[in-house]
């Protein structure tokens, strides 16, 4: 049977969103929410958007992503592994002492992590830089950078966005995995951030911005194509997702920001995701 | 040491940067270039520059970037902002990825003078020796920092260098050449070793000038890099000298005096005298009353060295 390019999109994404229930419920700690909700994102990055070699990990004409929430590690561990960086079985170790794969993402343990992150903040003044060098070196490479919605809340980003738009990094795309959830609770209670008032922002700042269904696999190969032909601006895709999405239980409740599955729960999501492959 | 020609470290950066002749060199400013001297490298290389306006924690994480893709970024500001607001760029961004970043914070310690508390960072060498990977470099006159500039761009690694506003007199010949980790003994003297980096080098030269004329014959040991730290003369000193002291701009908790502590206690244990600001905020007043009132010029050192080699202060 022939699939369409979308669907094979989707098959990945569900195939990433096992693999971070997985690894989560193996180090028995861990982000989920957070995880599931950027799987579309990356796998449309990876296997239909970025100029990478997993041959050729420190390749310096490569794309470059940098997951600023670095506490969505197990997504991007699983993105890497589906593009066969490594192997999908190693993800099991996850935060185990002597895993390369640490709880936050380390650029020096896990071949194609491009950036350590961890700290929220501070990725987009690093893309930032990545985006300039490409510029200077005339390589062409592009960058991108995901951040959450709640790490808005940290000033860096404003500082970086700045700098993004007076350097007219028209190379520099940041997607904003906009869940509306933050550990606490609701982004717009805590700091009146919401997708709206998120684009108004990034479009104050002299982005090219787009609001988009960060699970519509379509929508989202669209996003990129137009960051792609926007020039003399970076642009800010504000992908509208659902925390923990993909699993019944988990969806929309911040509960599940921080925390591992036990054995029936993590039976019961695979459950779920299995029905969809 | 050439008194009337002074110069502050600052300005032998600036000046230093400019003889880099590796076009991977990108020197970042957050709107201070007057005063850290990187306007002179923006006058000569202003592709190889970029402005990141007030927002220092931006611009560490924008030499990150640039780092990670083969550049050798100059990340340029007051140290107090650089170390300090900034720490936990420098810690995540910087130091745990082992970035090619080199950090240069001019204005350390209370010889910025008249800005007062604020703006004196007494705190730096401690933020950054705590720091993994991080190499700390602190020079003491022009020569001394000309070289160490090209020094640390050849080095692969992050650095914190120190620089300071204070002009200070000129110390080495201009074909002294310095290597990172490796201190300098001025003078062989057996009464007592002075530790010193940074203003306070000159400091310790001229009490020992001063010393000599009493017969008291003491030796300065010039710690240019206090991260990772010459082991093997602080030993060697230890060994041959009675009487042992560091004297910094710094405070005495966490700096120079602490690190020379540290391999004391392993590897020779001895008492350390230590003169440094004691663990107070500075204030503002002209570099040379501050360095008076805090006790770390020449004058200090003298005396307390008397003091503990029973001379009377009295006695002229």
């Amino acid at each position: 049977m022939k699939i369409t390019k979308v669907e094979a999109l989707e098959k990945r994404a569900n195939r990433i969103r096992q693999d971070i229930i997985t690894s989560i419920y193996y180090a028995k700690s861990g982000h989920p929410g957070g995880s599931l909700s950027i799987a579309d994102i990356l796998s449309v990055l990876y296997f239909n958007e970025m100029n990478i070699n997993p041959l050729k990990p420190d390749d310096k004409s490569r794309d470059r992503f940098i997951l600023s929430k670095g506490h969505s590690a197990p997504a991007l561990y699983a993105v890497l592994a589906e593009k066969e960086y490594f192997s999908r079985e190693d993800l099991v170790t996850l935060r185990h002492i002597d895993s390369p794969f640490q709880g936050h993402p380390d650029m020096n343990k896990v071949p194609g992590v491009d950036m350590t992150t961890g700290s929220l903040g501070q990725g987009l003044s690093v893309a930032n830089g990545m985006a300039m060098a490409s510029k200077m070196d005339r390589m062409g490479y592009r960058v991108y950078c995901l951040l959450g919605d709640g790490e808005l809340e940290e000033g860096q980003i404003w500082e970086a966005a700045m700098t993004s738009s007076k350097y007219k990094l028209d190379n520099l795309c940041v997607i904003v995995d906009a869940n509306e959830l933050q550990l606490i609770g609701k982004t717009d209670e805590v700091k009146g951030l919401y997708p709206e008032s998120i684009e108004a922002k990034f479009q104050s700042f002299g982005f090219n911005t787009m609001m988009i269904d960060g699970h519509n696999i379509e929508e989202i190969m669209k996003a990129f194509e137009n960051a792609e032909m926007t020039k003399e601006k970076p642009t800010a895709i504000i992908a509208k997702t659902i925390k923990g999405k993909g699993i019944s239980f988990m969806e929309n409740n911040p509960a599940w920001h921080g925390k591992a599955l036990n054995d029936e729960e993590y039976k019961k999501a695979l459950e779920e995701l299995n029905s969809n492959d | 040491m050439e008194e009337d020609k002074k110069i502050a470290t600052r300005e032998s950066f600036g000046k230093a940067l400019c003889e880099l002749k590796d076009e991977n060199i990108i020197v970042l400013d957050a709107d201070l270039n007057s005063a850290t001297k990187t306007e002179y490298f923006k006058e000569k290389y202003p592709k190889q520059y970029i402005e990141l306006g007030i927002a220092e924690a931006d611009m560490l994480g924008t030499a990150a970037g640039l780092a990670t893709c083969g550049k050798i970024p100059f990340a340029t500001t007051f140290a107090v902002f650089a170390t300090g607001r900034c720490y936990d760029q420098i810690r995540t961004s910087i130091a745990y990825p082992n970035l090619n970043v080199k950090i240069c914070g001019t204005h350390g310690g209370i010889t910025v003078g008249e800005d007062g508390a604020t703006h004196q960072m007494l705190e730096d060498i401690n933020l950054m020796r705590g720091l993994p990977n991080m190499v700390v470099i602190s020079p003491s006159d022009d020569v001394q920092t000309k070289s160490l500039v090209k020094e640390i761009a050849k080095y692969k690694g992050p650095v914190y260098l120190r620089l300071a506003r204070y002009a200070t007199p000129e110390i080495y010949a201009n074909d002294v050449e310095f290597e990172i980790g490796k201190g300098i003994q001025l003078g062989d003297g057996i009464d007592a070793t002075v530790f010193s980096t940074g203003v306070t080098v000159s400091e310790a030269l001229k009490a020992q000038e001063e010393l000599l004329k009493e017969g008291v014959d003491i030796r300065v040991v010039d710690i240019h890099t206090i991260k990772p730290i010459d082991k093997e003369l602080i030993v060697k000193c230890a060994k041959e000298t009675s009487i042992l002291l560091s004297v910094e701009d710094h405070n005495v908790i966490g700096g120079l005096g602490t690190a020379i502590a540290d391999v004391l206690a392993e590897e020779y244990p001895k008492k350390l005298i230590k003169l440094g600001i004691n663990d107070c905020f500075g204030k503002s007043g002209k570099a040379e009353d501050l360095m008076e009132y805090f006790k770390i010029d020449s004058k200090a050192i003298v005396e307390i060295l008397k003091e503990k080699l029973y001379i009377n202060n009295n006695s002229k």
